[in-house]
């Protein structure tokens, strides 16, 4: 069962390309994230599948309504929250969620079931202005308000980007509980271990959509030798990697750096002894599996390149 | 880097900052050392922004005793200024002046000579591979290739410090990792990096990293040392364990 088409979405805003032909399904009940840097297209996306603004090119179909033709009807099963904070700072957080309610021609009580998980935990702060909320809690509330009218589909673009990881940790563990209740949701997110906890997800980079998979299917997908390698002066550990011959790419990565050979019959000890003759000191090199950070890398290799990305 | 017997660049002693009844700041105490990459974590509202705005000569603590590159921030926030550099994702260049314009601007305000200005901004935007779009908008510049012009750019005059409030946010994979290439290289150079992410990942490529929690320095270690005395898997995870456990947070960390 589909719950979201899209096929051949172009958009263009004058000469830059934000969408290029950008075509997937969405199943019902799917927890579906677009992960991407900013200007891959995830929020012209999102702002098209929720009918504001309108494609150049392609359609997209969203619970069997048309986004251009059907868009009053669709309204009313989408639950959106945008990027930026959009909720009314000068109303208290019960006024916001009563506006929202009331828009939608509901009330807080009639579906206080689905949001009350996630607003208890604002509820004590409920005569307290919207803008006066940390980071944290406006999510919350931002979340509360576009579930408020029981959507059918939920769209929520960036909804953790800028806070803080105790608090992107407790989003996802309430976007779990919200699927349980067979409600599509479709996330973008720019943190790419985010994307391990959706059920597929796109990876997005320049308006184009480079592959879409479950996450585990992307890494093992993943074609090339993958090493951490550590030594004790990171700096100079890739410094000398960059000289080092077989070297195809060497990133770091937390507390290694992941160095990918230019061919497969690279041999482990010679780079252990390249190292080793540049005084580095407690090398370890190790074959490891990619992460969904290294599949994005990969993929962005194989793709053209966009200007200013010398040196 | 090797930080033994030599003056801390940045010194916090009992920092408190208050707004009101609200204690944003309470009893900060901490060295940064010099050439050090200096990783400032903590949750939202924790009291980051406050901190790095009194460090930055912004705003004056509630009382503490603190000097950056040496001078003291309730009276000389001027030499304070001169000598460091600042750089966010929300604020950094001018969209609507070109790439050599910018620089030009900054180098300025800095009282760099004109000279001075001209050659060294050939070879960074040389070093950068912005040569082609020397007299290119900002805004029409991928924010990439912007974020790192943003961060050459602070560090133009050569300060002893520079101050980075969450600096690869949105930015991709790659771009992120020739950020941090620049990172590395200023405090190679000896420059001073204080930096603050939500990217538990970078957090780990810092020499040493302080987490707060609710207005307090709940960690302050190398890494590796927080990973081992937490016992956890990475940052992320010391991170989640000390906001969850307010308890496991010790009365006094060790600076």
């Amino acid at each position: 069962m589909i719950s979201i088409l899209a096929e051949h979405l172009y958009k263009n805003y004058e000469n830059v390309r934000a969408l290029d032909d950008i075509s997937f399904e969405i199943g019902k009940g799917e927890l579906f994230g677009f992960i991407g840097p900013d200007g891959a297209g995830k929020t012209t996306l999102f702002r098209i599948l929720t009918t504001l603004i309108l494609a150049d090119r392609g359609r997209a179909i969203v619970e069997d309504l048309d986004v251009v033709k059907d868009y009053k009807k669709l309204r009313m099963l989408l639950g959106y929250m945008p990027g930026r904070f959009s909720l009314y700072q000068d109303l208290t957080v019960e006024e916001n969620l009563q506006f929202f309610a009331s828009i939608f021609g509901t009330t807080i009580a009639e579906n206080y079931d689905l949001v009350r998980d996630i607003y208890v935990q604002i509820e004590p702060f409920k005569k307290r202005l919207a803008g006066k909320l940390s980071g944290g809690m406006k999510q919350k509330l931002a979340l509360s308000c576009a579930m408020i009218h029981k959507p059918v589909v939920l769209v929520l673009d960036e909804p953790t980007t800028g806070v803080d990881a105790v608090s992107r940790t407790e989003f996802w563990e309430m976007l779990k509980i919200l699927k349980t209740e067979g409600i599509t949701i479709i996330v973008s997110t720019p943190y790419m271990d985010e994307a391990g906890l959706c059920d597929r997800v796109a990876l997005m980079q320049h308006g184009r959509i480079m592959k879409i998979a479950r996450p585990e299917q992307i890494i093992r997908e993943y074609r090339q030798k993958l090493y951490a390698v550590k030594a004790e002066n990171t700096y100079q550990l890739i410094e000398d990697l960059k000289q080092f011959p077989e070297t195809n790419t060497a990133f770091p990565f937390g507390q290694s750096v992941h160095f990918t050979p230019k061919s497969d019959s690279f041999d482990v000890d010679s780079l252990s002894a390249f190292l080793a003759e540049r005084d580095h000191r407690n090398i370890d090199v190790r074959p490891i599996g990619p992460g969904i950070e290294d599949c994005f890398m990969e993929l962005m290799a194989s793709q053209p390149a966009t200007v200013g990305q010398g040196s | 880097m090797k930080m033994e017997n030599r003056q801390p660049i940045i010194r916090v002693r009992n920092l408190v900052k208050k707004f009101g009844d609200f204690v944003a700041n309470d009893n900060l105490s901490f060295d940064v050392q010099r050439g050090e990459i200096f990783g400032f974590l903590g949750a939202n509202g924790a009291g980051k922004t406050t901190a790095i705005r009194i460090l930055c000569g912004l705003s004056k603590p509630t009382s503490g005793e603190i000097s950056v590159a040496g001078f003291d921030v309730y009276h000389q926030t001027d030499s304070i200024k001169r000598n460091i550099g600042y750089m966010s994702q929300k604020f950094s260049l001018y969209e609507d002046l070109t790439v050599y314009e910018n620089i030009r601007f900054y180098g300025g305000i800095y009282g760099m000579t004109f000279r001075e200005i001209k050659t060294r901004a050939v070879a960074l935007i040389e070093k950068l591979g912005l040569t082609r779009y020397r007299d290119t908008l900002i805004g029409s510049l991928p924010l990439g290739c912007k974020q790192k012009l943003a961060f050459s750019v602070a560090i133009f005059h050569q300060p002893k410090i520079v101050f980075l409030d969450e600096p690869t946010s949105g930015v991709d994979p790659v771009t992120r990792r020739q950020f941090w290439g620049l990172i590395y290289e200023a405090a190679h150079n000896g420059i001073t990096v204080f930096v603050t992410t939500h990217y538990m990942d970078e957090a780990e490529y810092c020499d040493r990293v302080s987490i707060m929690v609710d207005g307090r320095i709940a960690a302050l270690d190398t890494p590796a040392q927080l990973i081992r005395t937490y016992g956890t898997a990475n940052i992320n995870d010391v991170f989640i364990k000390l906001a969850r456990n307010p308890g496991l947070i010790p009365a006094e960390v060790q600076i």
